[in-house]
């Protein structure tokens, strides 16, 4: 990021210059049909600061090697910038050791870990496991797996039609059986924010562990793991500006050290016998094989990036976005705005009254307005909301009120084409 | 071909208001198709006597463009022989793909409204979903997704 100088530029007293901060990002000057780009697919996966894409050519043009395996120059050097990242994702979330994060290739790759490594382990017949209605498939379909495998149960949290967790519901779906949460964060589809620091406290009163899917809210918002007080915690590279491939799951060491390793591999094992293998510690009991080094290395320039800017600052500013979309979108007849939660992240799904999103979708691609469109991963909210679909616009720092004012006009062109 | 010109005045009017919208009371075959990429499915009966299709209509919950195909799908093909619905089936994938030479022969005469999906590869689908739904109820196969194995676009995409 470059700093701003607020002395020589009076006018960026505000929080912060979003034109400075959009120089940052080269792919948006990309032209679509002859239009600039405005991306409002940031939910989907985010886009990448020249100063990530230059860690990871500097690592490729001079710090590349396998890592733990060599004790010639590159290799070491390698392995310290892979331990580094790893400690600037600690002190991005919080967490109190650097071995408390595991690198994984993403959210649903950190989630089956969890699945394999803890549920098969600890999760027996009769158990029953909480989600929520809110939850992306990659939080349902690898319980289901494990349900389906143990005889245990799902109970699922209901939401209201502003599309928030019933949290009264949620309290009394627990018994004695009740053996794991999984909830998460930030609703990828709606933007809601779910009160997780309360539910996780309910659930530990309880003695039961709670995952939390944080792909959502790692991007937008300050997290701190061991205030929240989750027993882990996952998400992704590719939403948080960084590369692709590249995720975290956190979990509390004490439970990490208890659980099974799920792939099996070099790297992951002090020694090998025909007759048995030791497990090396945590985190790299769950880091079979060669980790995707540079993926990891850029992950960490990116939240040094995020960091830079502040997290509080990145909320603030998406939360004045998300304002002025909300309010210029319900100004316009027909269109309904999914998802009404008091507390939510800068994500405006909507739906307009005799148009597929489908065709939203077309339509906005052709003012040069990126916007996802469809079910979102999430089957059960569009089913519990009655909507087969949304268009969504999700927002990120970079975005600007005249690219809101984009979409709006963008949204009244396809009302157009279709009355 | 851009994202727009593809909602020619002829689709948005199939949209608007389709035809043979609805069930039939009496058929002889059906099918339903997903697309869950989108969750769009579309259901199509269809009545045949002996060889040629009396009757048919489709309902469902799909984008405009899906819509408009299937709409005009069906005015074509009642009427038709089983095997003529065959060739238009096989033709409209070919065109849809991009793999029919529009200069040559064929028989979809207003199809060709929808040539401009082959320059739009995520609409694809949307347009070829009720051909695949009606082959697999002539076939006699009671569902199908743009997933599924015998789905020609893995097929087209994949040798293209
Ligand atoms: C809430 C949520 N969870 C999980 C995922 C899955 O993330 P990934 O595809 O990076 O594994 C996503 C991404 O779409 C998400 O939004």
């Amino acid at each position: 990021m470059k700093l701003i100088d607020s002395a020589l530029k009076p006018e960026f007293t505000s929080m912060f210059d979003v034109e400075h901060i959009r120089a940052d990002f080269p792919i948006l000057k990309l032209q679509v049909e002859g239009k600039p780009l405005v991306y409002l697919d940031n939910a989907a996966s985010s886009q990448m600061p020249q100063q990530v894409i230059d860690r990871l050519v500097r690592y490729q043009t001079s710090e590349h090697a396998n890592i733990n395996r060599g004790v010639h120059y590159l290799s070491e050097t390698a392995t310290a910038e892979y331990e580094s990242a790893r400690r600037r994702l600690q002190h991005f979330i919080n967490a109190r050791e650097d071995r408390e994060v595991v690198f994984t290739s993403g959210t649903t790759d950190s989630i089956n870990l969890v699945m394999h490594g803890y549920g098969r382990k600890y999760i027996r017949a009769g158990d029953e496991i909480i989600l929520t209605t809110l939850e992306h498939h990659s939080n349902i379909v690898p319980w289901q797996m494990l349900a389906e495998e143990k005889g245990a149960k799902i109970r699922v949290v209901p939401i209201s039609d502003a599309g928030e967790l019933l949290v009264d519901e949620y309290e009394k779906l627990f018994n004695a059986r009740t053996k794991f949460v999984g909830v998460l964060h930030v609703s990828n589809a709606l933007g809601t924010i779910n009160p997780v620091k309360e539910m996780i406290a309910f659930a530990h009163a309880r003695g039961v562990p709670v995952l939390v899917d944080g792909a959502q809210a790692a991007p937008h918002m300050a997290v701190d793991v061991q205030d929240l007080d989750c027993d882990f915690y996952a998400f992704s590279g590719h939403k948080l500006c960084g590369p692709t491939g590249i995720g975290v799951l956190y979990g509390k060491a004490e439970l990490l050290e208890r659980m099974q390793p799920f792939k099996g591999g070099g790297d992951m094992i002090l020694s090998v016998t025909f007759e048995k293998t030791t497990y090396n510690s945590i985190p790299h009991k769950f880091e079979a094989g060669t980790p995707p080094i540079a993926a990891a290395i850029g992950l960490g320039a990116a939240v040094d990036y995020l960091s830079a800017i502040g997290l509080d600052t990145i909320s603030a500013y998406e939360l004045k976005l998300l304002n002025y979309a909300t309010e210029q979108i319900s100004n316009l007849p027909g269109v309904r705005v999914i998802g009404t939660a008091a507390r939510k992240t800068a994500v405006l799904s909507f739906v307009m009254e005799g148009v597929h999103p489908h065709d939203i979708g077309t339509l906005l691609n052709h003012e040069g307005v990126a916007v996802r469109t469809g079910h979102h991963c999430v089957q059960p909210v569009m089913l519990r909301l009655r909507v087969p679909a949304t268009a969504r616009a999700s927002f990120a720092f970079y975005n600007t009120m005249a690219e809101v004012d984009t979409l709006i006009s963008g949204i009244r062109t396809v009302q157009k084409v279709f009355t | 071909m851009n994202s727009k010109s593809l909602y020619q005045e002829v689709i948005l009017d199939h949209n608007k208001k389709p035809r043979n919208y609805g069930t039939l009371d009496k058929a002889s075959h059906h099918a339903v198709g997903h697309n869950p990429l989108c969750g769009d499915h579309l259901d199509i009966e269809l009545n045949l006597d002996g060889e040629r299709i009396d009757n048919i209509a489709f309902h469902g919950e799909s984008c405009a463009i899906c819509k408009a195909s299937a709409s005009m799908m069906t005015t074509v093909v009642k009427g038709k022989t089983r095997a003529d619905a065959e060739t238009l089936i096989k033709e409209f994938r070919e065109m849809s793909t991009g793999t029919l030479n529009l200069n040559e022969d064929h028989h979809l005469g207003r199809l060709t409204v929808f040539a401009g999906v082959r320059d739009l590869p995520t609409r694809v689908k949307c347009a070829i979903l009720p051909w695949h739904t009606l082959h697999a109820a002539l076939n006699s196969v009671t569902t199908t997704s743009t997933e599924a194995e015998d789905d020609p676009m893995h097929a087209a995409i994949g040798d293209a």
